[in-house]
Parts: structure tokens; sequence; C-alpha cells
């Protein structure tokens, strides 16, 4: 091969931003057409540098915008090579009409997202507004909470999005900083480990097939618009998962490390339990164990699978709770917070008769403290014992000013 | 094309040009090519044209001006001889009529509706230059 292997250490010391990187690296990616943007820049930054040091057999490619981006992408996808790039934020909302054009053609392209709050006011920190607004589009979206989830995760991304049953472009999330920029420990695989267990990219209908020509990108109207769509929902609701838990067993032989749709923390006898994502999940484990010293049964559910949403695994995770709080790290602008929807829309016809709030929190990089963590459980043990949530449906953690809840 | 339900083709909405494989394409003449019902070669893409040309070989000198300049590649040519439009692309923007060189015209536009016989019963005759 044209390119040169890297010797890593058993672990290194990497952000995640890093990680996602390193993964690229390892992942040979074909091509990576990219607007870099605060806090993914290097991502991108380090896929370049990797392929001009001779790391890579590949591509970079500089283009005018996020929009530029995503369609270099599709276009590099749609040829036939293996395709990635990052953004974050402002970028993602620019590139987010070429999102459903990359899963409508059925393009395995792999985005790292650094997950920023969205504008206006213009804000680099992270939440998860950007993460949210992709949630629509048709893409797989998985979710980091450490950088050594965003590092394992690229290699599942790249693994199911390229499955020939499944060819859907998929998202991986990360905390923009605080995990994009915060260094930790990441147990790395070997480069023949992890290329081993993407494999070699297989093509599919590629446009440099001369000898089978096809056409992407056409036009349907109401003839045929609506089977196009059915089909990606099917296979969006009916192939991907599996494809996701065969990807996650297959890792866990390889590395040791076990991922799971819907990561459960201590919720076997969990009375009262918080479900959010992102680096919220880390801290909620911890003041969870810390309610149990004080005799309070807590417990945390983390979405690791955001889209396609894991429906039965959620219900299933959630069936003993007694006081289920929803944490979305995003404005709703006036509705329930995503969670606390998708949420009552799993349990709602199962036997499980829970108490359901909802919690806006940590926008525009807003810290979520142990603190809060412990007065919210505290909460849930008094909607407990009270037999009904006792506040309103919707508050605000962490804002300044007057107590603010809804609903 | 047949109207197939959701579960019956191919994902992305993707379309093969041709029906298996092609190896010759460029040493291959368009009717003697596969083309699948998807191509846009086998449908009329014409359905909108208000004016169409008339070709009238009688004046025409097979200089393939017009096959050169037409944008839709809707001008017939064989063996370097203009053998007539193709009707089913052809959206009838007059760019061969003005590029045609001869005196009169080889092709002039007519209204979609025009009967082809009756216009080149009806040719103008050449345009004599007055000094």
């Amino acid at each position: 091969m044209a390119f040169d292997k890297m010797e890593l250490q058993k672990i290194e010391v990497w952000d995640g931003n890093r990680a996602a990187a390193q993964a690229l690296r390892q992942a040979q990616v074909d091509v990576v057409a990219a607007y870099p943007i605060t806090p993914s820049t290097p991502i991108v930054e380090g896929y370049a540098k990797f392929l001009a040091d001779g790391y890579i057999e590949g591509e970079y490619v500089m283009v005018e915008s996020e929009h530029a981006a995503m369609s270099g992408c599709v276009g590099a996808a749609a040829a036939g090579g293996r395709v990635a790039t990052a953004t974050s934020s402002q970028g993602f909302a620019l590139m987010v009409e070429v999102l459903y054009q990359a899963s409508g053609m059925r393009l395995p392209i792999v985005l790292n997202v650094a997950n920023r709050a969205l504008a206006a006011p213009l804000n680099v920190n992270g939440d998860h507004s950007d993460m949210y607004l992709g949630r629509d589009s048709g893409w797989i979206q998985l979710d980091a909470y450490c950088p050594q989830d965003v590092y394992d995760l690229n290699f599942i991304a790249f693994k199911v999005s390229e499955d020939h049953d499944v060819r859907l472009p998929c998202m991986v999330h990360q905390d923009g900083f605080m995990t994009s920029h915060t260094a930790q420990g990441v147990h790395t695989l070997t480069d023949d480990e992890a290329y081993g267990f993407i494999g070699e990219y297989k093509p599919m209908n590629d446009m440099l097939d001369f000898e089978h020509p096809v056409t992407h990108g056409v036009q349907t109207e109401e003839d045929w618009h609506f089977e196009h769509k059915a089909r990606q929902h099917n296979d969006l609701m009916t192939k991907v998962i599996p494809k996701i838990q065969a990807a996650f067993d297959d890792f866990e032989k390889l590395s040791g490390r076990k991922y799971n749709m819907v990561e459960s923390y201590d919720m076997s006898d969990a009375d009262v339990c918080v479900v959010c994502m992102g680096t919220s999940v880390e801290t909620a484990r911890e003041v969870a164990t810390e309610m149990r010293a004080k005799g309070i049964k807590a417990g945390v559910v983390g979405i690791r699978v955001i889209r396609p949403i894991p429906f039965f695994e959620i219900a299933e995770a959630l069936k003993g709770a007694k006081a289920i709080a929803a944490l979305d790290r995003s404005s709703p602008n006036g509705a329930a917070g995503m969670l606390f929807n998708e949420i009552a829309g799993c349990l709602f016809n199962t036997d499980t008769k829970a108490l359901l709030s909802g919690y806006v929190y940590g926008l525009g990089g807003r810290d979520l403290t142990k603190a809060h963590l412990v007065s919210l459980f505290t909460e849930l043990q008094k909607n407990v014992d009270a037999g009904k949530v006792t506040t309103p449906l919707q508050q605000f953690i962490g804002v300044r000013g007057p107590k603010l809840s809804f609903l | 094309m047949a109207k197939k339900g959701w579960d019956e083709f191919e994902i992305g909405a993707m379309l093969r040009t041709f029906n298996g494989k092609i190896d010759d394409i460029a040493g291959t003449h368009q009717e003697n090519r596969a083309y699948s019902e998807n191509s846009s070669f086998v449908a009329s893409v014409a359905d909108w044209r208000i004016n169409k040309p008339v070709f009238n070989k009688d004046f025409c000198i097979d200089c393939q001006f017009c096959w050169i300049y037409c944008p839709d590649v809707s001008i017939m040519s064989r063996d370097k001889k203009m053998i007539g439009v193709d009707m089913d692309h052809c959206k009838g923007c007059g760019i061969c009529v003005e590029v045609c060189p001869t005196n009169p015209k080889s092709l002039l536009m007519f209204s979609e509706k025009a009967d082809e016989e009756t216009e080149l019963a009806a040719w103008p005759a050449k345009n004599e230059e007055k000094k």
C-alpha cells in the first residue's frame, strides 16, 4: 500500500477531535470535503495532516461552504468512495439541505458532529441544537459521551452505513468542547484491527463503474416520491437497528468494549432515573451512585442511537422506573422537549405508568453541575412519594433569573 | 415506467441507463444500445415544445453546424450526413435554424401543429442579395 502505518500506544491521550481524526485515518477514508468550523475543526485538520504526512491515501477537498462540503461528499460517495467529513452548529445548519440529499440518495457518508449551539446569539460552545436539527434528515445518528466513544463509534458508523442492506449516512455526535477538546485516555486499535473491522469499501451503484452507467440525483414527482421516502423509512425502521447490534457485538469481540442502543446504568432496581445524552450521561451516572448512598434508588439511561430511535429498547430500559426525567439540551422553542416526547411515545401504550417530567438544560455550553442533578433526583423522589408529578412538566435548569417552568 | 410499489425498485432513486452491462458505448450507435426504460433516450422529453424545426434535405450541405450546436443532441447524423431531428428530445429552441448557413436555410421553425409536407412544399426561395 502507498501509505505508512502508524504505531499507536495501547492507550493514547486524545480529545474527541483527535480520536475522530485517528479513526478517519484508520478507516482510510478516500475523500474528505470540508469547511472547518469550531469546535470540529481539528477533525478534518487532523485528516489533512495525516494525508499530507503520507498516512492516508485519499483526497482532501477544500470547499467554499458547508453546503459545498456535503455536496462534495455526496459526489464522492456517488462516485464510489469511502467518504467522511465533520462540522458543527452553523455549518451543520448550512449542510441540512444536502443532508437530505445524501440520505435520500442512500450514500454512506460519515459525518462527525461536534455539537454546538445555534445562533442567534452566536455561541461556539456545546449544546444539542444542531443534533436535534438533523433528526428528521434520514441519517443514522450515534451519540458519543467521551473521546473513547467517538473513536469506537466512528468504526461502527462506517461498518453500518456502508452495509449494502443499509446504505444510509451516519452522524457521530460528540459534545462540543466538553468532549471534542477534553483529552482523556483512549484505548486504541491497531491500524490493521481497525481497518479489518470496517473492511474494504464495497461500492454499490457507483458512477465510476463505466460498464453499468447510473444516474444519481433524479427528480420524482407525486407519482414516485412517496415510494422512495417510504423505502428509506422502512430501511431505517427495520434494517438499521439489527445491523448496529451486530456491529456492536463484533466490536465487543474485537475490543472488549460493549455498546448498547440504550445505555442503562443501575436501572435494574431504579425508582428514579434521568434520561440524557452526551457528556451529561457520565455526570448523571456519578450523581446516581451518590444518590444511592443517600437512600434514593437512582439510575441513568443514556440514548446511544438517536435515529433510528430504539423505541422498544427505551421502553424496556424504563419499564421499572417510577419517575423519569427527560433532559433536553436544546431549546424546544414552543413545545415539550424532544426526549420528553420520544419517551412519552415509547411508554404510552405500555403498562409502565411512570411519572415523566422534562428539563431543559445546558444551552450554549452552560454547565450541568452535580448539584443540579442532586436536586433533580431529589425532586424525582418527591414525585414518587407523592404518586404524581409535583412540578410543572417542563422546567429550566441553570438559567439565571426567576424560576422558569411551563406545562 | 411501470408503477412499482415501494419495495420493488433499487434504492436511492438511482436509475440505470442500460439493461445489463455495456462494453463499447463509444463505438455503438444509439439505436443499437440496450437503453433501459428509465433512460431519457427512450422517453419523450419534448412535450412542452411550442415551435418545431422542419428539415429540408434539398438545401442541406451536411456542414454539421446544427449537430454541433444543438444543446440537446437532437440532430441525427450518420457518417457526417444530416438525417433529421429527434423529435422526442428536441425542445424547439431554434439554435439549429440560427446556425444553418445555407440559402435558403435547410432548417426552419414552424408551429408545433404545422404540417411538415405543407411547409416543405411552401419552402422559401433563395434570398438574392441586392446590390
